[in-house]
């Protein structure tokens, strides 16, 4: 399996997710991806790290969505490629129209860096297939414009449609106020395409590879995608 | 080459000599040195370099015995930042430097950008920085000035975390103190740790005569002209009207700095890098080829600007961020532009390295700056003034404990604890860094909250940890022992975290040096540390001096602050302060004694501050460590964690409640015959406490005793959720680790959310 990161001015966990499908997958090579190219390397998977792509000036994730490399992850997409945005990645996606909704100021107004809990709502290729559905996983936050936000129109559909894949829950896995400290909508914190081939989430499963480092709960991700890509 | 008067600027008189805060003897000095009356952007140049902030006029000749060599000292002071040798062919960059004045009057920005000038400090020597710590001092958040206080404490966090988290740096530890000392004056030290290959060394120098010297990062403005200036006078009334002084910080920008230096580092192409820190273009040229041995020629028109009619004068002292200075080879510029390019940014070469050793600055091709290099760097008068400590230190030193009346509530120590734990001094600081992020780069193995943090060293079995430390108040009380505890204090966190202490960076932040009284604590203070770094084996590899922290109600605490660094030789060593199951004996380490002095508990519970610092014994410190050390490495230890401000009860509560969900219950019994006040709350050094499987505790004592360090099992850690109990002969800790927890937690957020100091500064990244 060939995995592209797309490196952004400004993209800081690029490396973190390099080292993570690397290290955390056996067999699997991670590409770097540059933001003002327009080959994606025949990867089998793009990955869109977090980070501060363009300083967050405009808004978050605003000026990447139009750089050269992300019409050739659209057009991936499109066709099916599995596309993932993790944090920044995430809002880019949104940006770009891949996703519905935006990420926008957190409820506190502060950035929230912390282990949250998150509640598996849906355990499907090519993201979460090694996850079951009810798992509560514990994956590390840092963000400072987190909270989901769309109308409820939208909402009501990516809840009845199975696209909500992750949300902010406690540690018995209740999806709760408390647990849900950005404030997004409905406890939100991942959500998928139609499709299903495009995935967005805050939280960052790179940073769960290890125990050492507090959580290996991030690991299933990348073994799912690697599932998901292995021949058959 | 006469430099010549550009037409419009001032006349030099002795006024503007004083404005530019040289005193009547430099000012002969520089005449002596040229020959004649320096021009107007001369005067600039001198003002700059002679400044404490980058002459280090008062401190120079004490810091000169502090110990800086090591076998494992790659480099010293008096580069970028210091360089360790961590083993397996890798190298440690490490520096810290405080940017009080600026965040006195502009708190996000003077913050903000205190972060990226040590970041700048540690990549320019090749590293590529992988954490950042920082140590803050204010006033009181509940005194008078409680609005300002919550303004300055909000704006500086949100400012540090702005920054380091856009960068990508995780913030990892850090300490902060909450005391009247720093009202009007508030401290912020920013310290930040790299990583590199030991042949990716570089260092700021101007080599290779023809050579081009290039800018590169940012077009310069005219933000934060004398700042250095700035920052080596008092505060005052008139500050706030500086305020044009502090720079302004774009971390989007330094992230693309830091990628494109390390690139441009590791391709070949350039002799030399240095930030355009402190007066900027000024100092980075002529301390690089000062290094070199060489001069500089400098066609000042050729450096890329952000304004029309900008003088050499400004250029020159601009502080503008996010800019370096390269030294490229010769006929490599294009290269240079490439990379720089590649990352957006500009590269523009804008003079020479010449072998005249005379710093020349032109514009379009007229002198308007000449002067010999060396004296300019190196001739920066000093001064060793002779200290007299102020009677009043002497008087307060003479405190006697057993004169203190305790308070009714007393009778009750669970009411002092949780008076204590409420104190913001003492309290978790996770109201802070929840606003860092600590966990980016995925090396974060131990992060905030614990004694130290660990940060592993990938594709290796290693880990480095890292502590910042001072508790001013001892220095204050006694600059001598203060300085040591400090040293001691950090080694201690170090050795906590399973990790040997190897070298140190210092931020020396004091009063004004010219009143006898505060040189006597700077001097003072600095002979401590030197003694403590010598007992411990930890080498001064750079830092920095912050002088003039005063207001108008008088100086700072004297707070040297000390940044030290370590190595974990195994990961399986990591130990942090949390206790980790029920049933676990808890070992004591180093001996109680009835010392009150200097203590948190006679500030917050008495209003006092009083008595001497406690003692230290630095040979007493090494056995305790060296012990700690030998009892981790051999797997008995599960947790370790000093005992410091708040005392022994303080540090068995926090180690409680850090236990994860709902706490871990103890159950402690101290025989010690001593004041229950002075046994649960004094602040005797030299104390670790430690939790291990009952079956490891003969081992633990065993070891402590063939160290000779006093050690006593005092007892066990009780269920989850449980009650905390200290037993001691005058009363007893009683109370559910949950309802500490609480408080302990909430002491600070109380304090700030909901304040206009917080919702104002949480909307202030907003309207950038």
């Amino acid at each position: 399996m060939k995995v592209g990161v797309v490196t952004f001015p400004g993209s800081n966990c690029d490396y973190d997710c390099h080292r993570a499908v690397q290290d955390g997958v056996e067999g699997a090579e991670a590409v770097y991806l540059w933001h003002k190219e327009h080959d994606l390397q025949g990867v089998d998977a793009v990955l869109l790290p977090g980070g501060f792509s363009y300083g967050d000036y405009l808004r978050c994730g605003a000026i990447a969505a139009h750089s050269p490399i992300m019409r050739e992850v659209k057009a991936f997409a499109d066709a099916g490629g599995p596309v993932a945005g993790i944090c920044n990645g995430f809002q880019i996606l949104c940006e770009a129209g891949l996703l519905p909704g935006a990420l926008i100021r957190n409820r506190t107004l502060k950035f929230i860096s912390r282990p949250a809990f998150l509640c598996v709502e849906q355990a499907e290729a090519p993201f979460t297939s090694a996850y079951a559905v009810g798992d509560v996983l514990t994956i590390p936050v840092a963000h400072g414009e987190g909270c989901y936000s769309a109308d409820d129109a939208t909402l009501d559909e990516l809840e009845a449609t199975g696209r909500v894949v992750f949300r902010y829950c406690d540690a018995d896995g209740n999806v709760t106020a408390e647990a849900n400290r950005n404030g997004s909508a409905r406890g939100i914190a991942g959500i998928r395409n139609a499709a299903g081939n495009v995935l967005g989430l805050m939280p960052h499963p790179e940073r769960a590879m290890d125990a050492l480092l507090g959580s290996a709960d991030g690991a299933g991700f990348f073994r799912s995608l690697a599932g998901h890509l292995a021949p058959t | 080459m006469p430099a010549e008067a550009r037409p419009g600027d001032p006349t030099v008189t002795p006024a503007l000599v004083a404005d530019h805060g040289l005193s009547p003897d430099e000012y002969d000095q520089i005449l002596g040195i040229l020959g004649r009356v320096p021009t107007y952007t001369e005067l600039g140049v001198f003002s700059a370099m002679w400044s404490e902030h980058c002459g280090y006029k008062n401190s120079r000749p004490l810091l000169r015995k502090l110990p800086t060599k090591a076998p494992w000292v790659l480099q010293g002071p008096g580069e970028n930042a210091g360089v360790i040798d961590v083993g397996g062919g890798l190298a440690v960059a490490f520096k810290i430097e405080s940017h009080n004045h600026p965040s006195a009057v502009e708190p996000y920005q003077g913050a903000a950008t205190g972060v990226g000038g040590i970041l700048r400090d540690v990549f320019t020597m090749g590293a590529r920085p992988i954490a950042c710590l920082n140590s803050l001092r204010f006033g009181e958040i509940d005194g008078a000035e409680g609005d300002r206080v919550r303004y300055l404490f909000a704006g500086v966090v949100k400012g540090i975390g702005d920054y380091g988290n856009c960068v990508g740096i995780p913030t990892v530890a850090g300490e902060v103190y909450f005391d009247g000392a720093y009202e009007g004056n508030p401290l912020v030290n920013a310290m930040a740790i790299g990583l590199m290959k030991r042949e990716e060394l570089i260092k700021g120098v101007a080599e290779g005569v023809g050579n081009p010297i290039m800018a590169v990062g940012s077009k310069t403005g005219r933000d934060g002209i004398h700042g250095a200036t700035f920052a080596s006078a008092e505060l005052s009334a008139e500050s706030e009207a500086k305020r044009p002084m502090v720079q302004v910080g774009d971390p989007f920008t330094e992230k693309l700095l830091l990628e494109a230096s390390l690139e441009l580092i590791r391709s070949g192409h350039i002799v030399g890098i240095q930030d355009m820190g402190a007066a900027g273009l000024v100092s980075s040229s002529t301390e690089m080829a000062a290094r070199g041995g060489t001069g500089v020629d400098i066609e000042i028109t050729r450096v890329p600007v952000r304004e029309m009619g900008m003088t050499p004068y400004e250029i020159l002292l601009s502080e503008t961020q996010e800019r370096m200075l390269v030294v490229a080879k010769n006929g490599h510029e294009d290269n240079v532009i490439g990379i720089l390019a590649r990352w957006d940014l500009d590269a523009e070469t804008i003079g020479v390295v010449t072998d005249t050793g005379r710093y020349v600055v032109r514009e379009n091709g007229i002198v308007v700056v000449d002067i010999p290099g060396e004296p300019l760097v190196d001739a920066c008068p000093t001064y060793t003034r002779q200290g007299v400590e102020a009677p009043e230190i002497a008087e307060l030193r003479r405190w006697d404990a057993s004169t203190l009346e305790p308070r009714a509530e007393e009778r009750d120590p669970t009411w002092t604890l949780r008076t204590l734990l409420d104190a913001p001094t003492i309290a978790s600081k996770r109201w802070v860094y929840e606003q860092y992020d600590s966990t980016v780069r995925t090396s974060t193995v131990v992060g905030p909250g614990s004694d130290a943090a660990v940060i592993r060293l990938r594709g290796t079995n290693q880990a480095i940890a890292a502590t910042v430390d001072c508790n001013g108040r001892y220095v204050y009380l006694n600059p001598y022992r203060g300085g040591q505890i400090a040293v001691a204090e950090a080694a201690r966190n170090l050795a906590c975290s399973g990790a040997l202490p190897r070298a140190v960076t210092d931020n020396l932040n004091f009063g004004n040096p010219l009143k006898p009284e505060v040189y006597h604590q700077l001097s003072e203070s600095l002979r401590g540390i030197g003694e403590a770094c010598e007992a411990f084996r930890t080498p001064v590899t750079g830092g920095n001096v912050s002088l003039y922290n005063e207001n108008p109600r008088g100086a700072i605490y004297p707070t040297p602050t000390i940044g030290m660094v370590g190595v974990v030789e195994d990961l399986a060593h990591v130990t942090t302060a949390a206790f980790k199951a029920p049933g676990d004996d808890l070992v004591l380490l180093g001996a109680n004694t009835g010392e009150l002095g200097g203590s948190e508990y006679l500030k917050i519970v008495h209003g006092l501050v009083a008595g001497d610092a406690p003692a230290v014994s630095l040979d007493g410190e090494l056995a305790l460590q060296t012990a700690l050390l030998e009892a981790i490495r051999a797997g008995h230890v599960r947790s370790a964690h000093d005992c410091a401000e708040g005392g022994l009860a303080v540090a068995l509560a926090e180690s409680a409640i850090g236990a994860g969900p709902d706490g871990l219950g103890i159950d402690v019994d101290l025989a010690d015959r001593l004041p229950a006040n002075a046994l649960l709350f004094g602040e005797a050094q030299g104390r670790v406490v430690v939790s291990c499987d009952p079956a490891k505790t003969a081992e633990v004592l065993r070891i402590a005793g063939a160290h000779g360090v006093p050690s006593a099992c005092i007892g066990r850690v009780g269920e989850r959720s449980g009650r905390v109990r200290i037993a001691t002969r005058g009363g007893m800790v009683d109370a559910p680790v949950g309802e500490l927890a609480a408080i302990y937690f909430d002491a600070i957020p109380r304090r700030m959310e909901g304040t206009a100091a917080d919702v104002e500064t949480s909307l202030e990244s907003e309207v950038q």
